[in-house]
């Protein structure tokens, strides 16, 4: 029995929720593919008009991803906990908030970094003015760790009950609009021709707190659920 | 320091205490919320510029600092119950999370209504009233997470944890009006200034919100003694306060 | 007062729809509090009047049981 350290632990966490997820290459995929869904409904919807098309595109995108947070929540927890891994990351000697922030790497890497990517093709389906495509997909690289890792604390919270789902989009809500607002508000000055920097350093300083007190609410979450 | 507390981690004493403490909490709730309320509706003189639609401001203010104070109240017994594992703080979360969400509801409600003929729109997406609706969010989600578990205490356990995590929403909404300039007029009452009303208008205000406290604390302490019976349904003391016999050695 | 008259104050210079809508639906939704609470105390009074019973109907039968295996040992 070698003695592991901290952050071998972590680490080794983290390697084995990235091989696992990537043999379930629908789990990742579906909630990209639905963004990309919803982005191309509402031309259709709406009309083709650019100067609609162009207003609302920040707010469509910005929505389809929270929506398509809460698609890939369950994979957070849900199988760890049917099988027991979850109670054995509970008695693992690594600190619980560490390997739940390992843990919401994992998930961004898989569904938020994706969702960057994917972003300037959104951008065109919908007819935003490409001088704002920079400011988009950086509202996105900032803010998609903050939608991880609130999407974990309620993952946590929820995991052992049954039928979480409806339970977890209430729970969630309340702490998706400030991020709504400020990333959509940030994209819309852009528009308007004054600089988003005041509001994506705002934006990228409330990333950083959620990043350092979510991982606290998850682990106290999922100690609450697996007793 | 904290010892004379201790025997309130018990329910019976919890009850007690809170039986006591009842009758008072309604009488000056009913006293206080009476004469300011008629006070402000009927006496106090018209506002310069709003004529006579301010007199929901009685209401208004009120019920929205109290929908912020029930919800601190809330994260400090949901510390209380994480920390020190004592089930009375877990049963005053349930407690304080219904009055709390329709004090909010009043408040947007209220606000909704004054808005109208002064803003001349019912509704606007702008910072404290954004924060407020959240705010409601939060209070039916606690609820939610609170009876949604099988085992109480897990539910109370749950719902504490997300206590915690919404109430740096309260600091949000008390400061978005010095932050944001927006469509919510600013802070009336400061603690260091000379408030901007005059004093035939504040005093009937101070009245109502003395009354909304009492009110508060008097329906939460209604709801707490509630639940404390429920969770203790099973003992002679609880029985008895039912007003059923009981009968020792059955 | 600072109305001339009891018209006067339910009119509230035009602006009476909106401070009766707020007052009453306030007032209201309080009580529904009030009310609720009041309610619940009575349900959980039932509670344990039901639960009573129930402890003595099985205590009866769990007495019935003694006397029946005591008599077929006999």
């Amino acid at each position: 029995m070698n003695n592991a350290s901290t952050w071998q632990l972590i680490s080794c966490i983290m390697r084995r929720d990235l091989a696992v997820a990537l043999r379930r290459r629908s789990d990742i995929i579906n909630p990209l593919l639905f963004v990309v869904i919803v982005v191309t409904l509402f031309p259709l919807a709406v009309g083709p008009g650019p100067d609609i098309l162009g207003r609302i595109a920040t707010g469509v995108i910005w929505v389809a991803a929270l929506l398509s947070a809460l698609l890939g929540s369950e994979r957070l927890f849900r199988d760890d906990f049917l099988d027991g891994s979850l109670e054995q990351l509970v008695l693992l000697p690594a600190p619980l908030p560490a390997l739940a922030l390992g843990k919401i790497i994992v998930h961004w890497l898989l569904s938020g970094l994706p969702l960057v990517i994917l972003a300037p093709l959104c951008a065109l389906l919908l007819k935003l003015p490409m001088d704002a495509w920079g400011v988009l997909m950086l509202t996105l690289l900032v803010g998609t760790p903050m939608l991880s890792a609130m999407t974990a604390v309620g993952a946590a919270l929820t995991v052992s009950l049954g039928r979480g789902g409806a339970l977890l989009s209430l729970l969630l809500l309340p702490l998706f609009i400030p991020l709504l607002i400020f990333a959509a508000a940030a994209v819309e000055s852009t528009l308007v021709g004054t600089s988003a920097y005041g509001q994506v350093l705002l934006l990228a300083g409330l990333m950083l707190l959620t990043l350092t007190l979510a991982p606290l609410a998850v682990a106290a979450a999922i100690r609450v659920s697996v007793n | 320091m904290w010892k004379w507390l201790h025997p309130y981690a018990k329910g019976e004493a919890t009850y007690r205490l809170l039986g006591a403490w009842l009758p008072w909490l309604s009488g000056l709730a009913a006293l206080l919320m009476t004469v300011g309320l008629v006070w402000g509706l009927f006496y106090a003189p018209p506002d310069y510029q709003q004529g006579d639609s301010y007199r929901i401001i009685f209401i208004h203010v009120p019920a929205a600092m109290f929908s912020m104070g029930a919800y601190t109240g809330m994260a400090i017994a949901a510390l209380i119950a994480l920390v020190w594992q004592i089930r009375t703080a877990e049963w005053a979360i349930a407690a304080i999370a219904p009055v709390g969400a329709v004090l909010t509801f009043v408040a947007l409600f209220t606000g909704a209504v004054w808005g109208k003929p002064m803003w001349g729109t019912w509704w606007e997406w702008d910072a404290r009233l954004t924060s407020e609706l959240i705010l409601l969010f939060l209070y039916i989600g606690v609820l939610a997470l609170y009876y949604a578990f099988n085992d109480a205490r897990t539910g109370a356990k749950a719902a504490a944890i997300l206590s915690l995590v919404g109430v740096v929403n309260v600091p949000i909404i008390h400061f978005s009006v010095y932050w944001w300039n927006s469509l919510h007029q600013g802070a009336t009452i400061t603690k260091f200034e000379k408030p901007s009303m005059p004093p035939e208008m504040l005093i009937p205000l101070l009245i109502c919100i003395a009354g909304f406290l009492f009110l508060t604390a008097a329906l939460v302490t209604q709801r707490l003694r509630n639940e404390i019976l429920k969770q203790e349904l099973h003992r002679p003391w609880a029985q008895q306060q039912l007003g059923v016999e009981v009968n020792h050695g059955v | 007062m600072a109305f001339d008259s009891w018209q006067e104050a339910i009119w509230m210079g035009g602006y009476g729809f909106y401070v009766w809508l707020s007052f009453g639906v306030s007032l209201l939704a309080i009580g529904v509090l009030v009310v609720h609470g009041l309610l619940t105390r009575k349900k959980l009074a039932t509670m344990a009047v039901q639960e009573k019973q129930r402890k003595q109907r099985l205590a009866r039968r769990q007495q019935q049981e003694r006397e029946l295996r005591s008599a077929t040992t006999e």
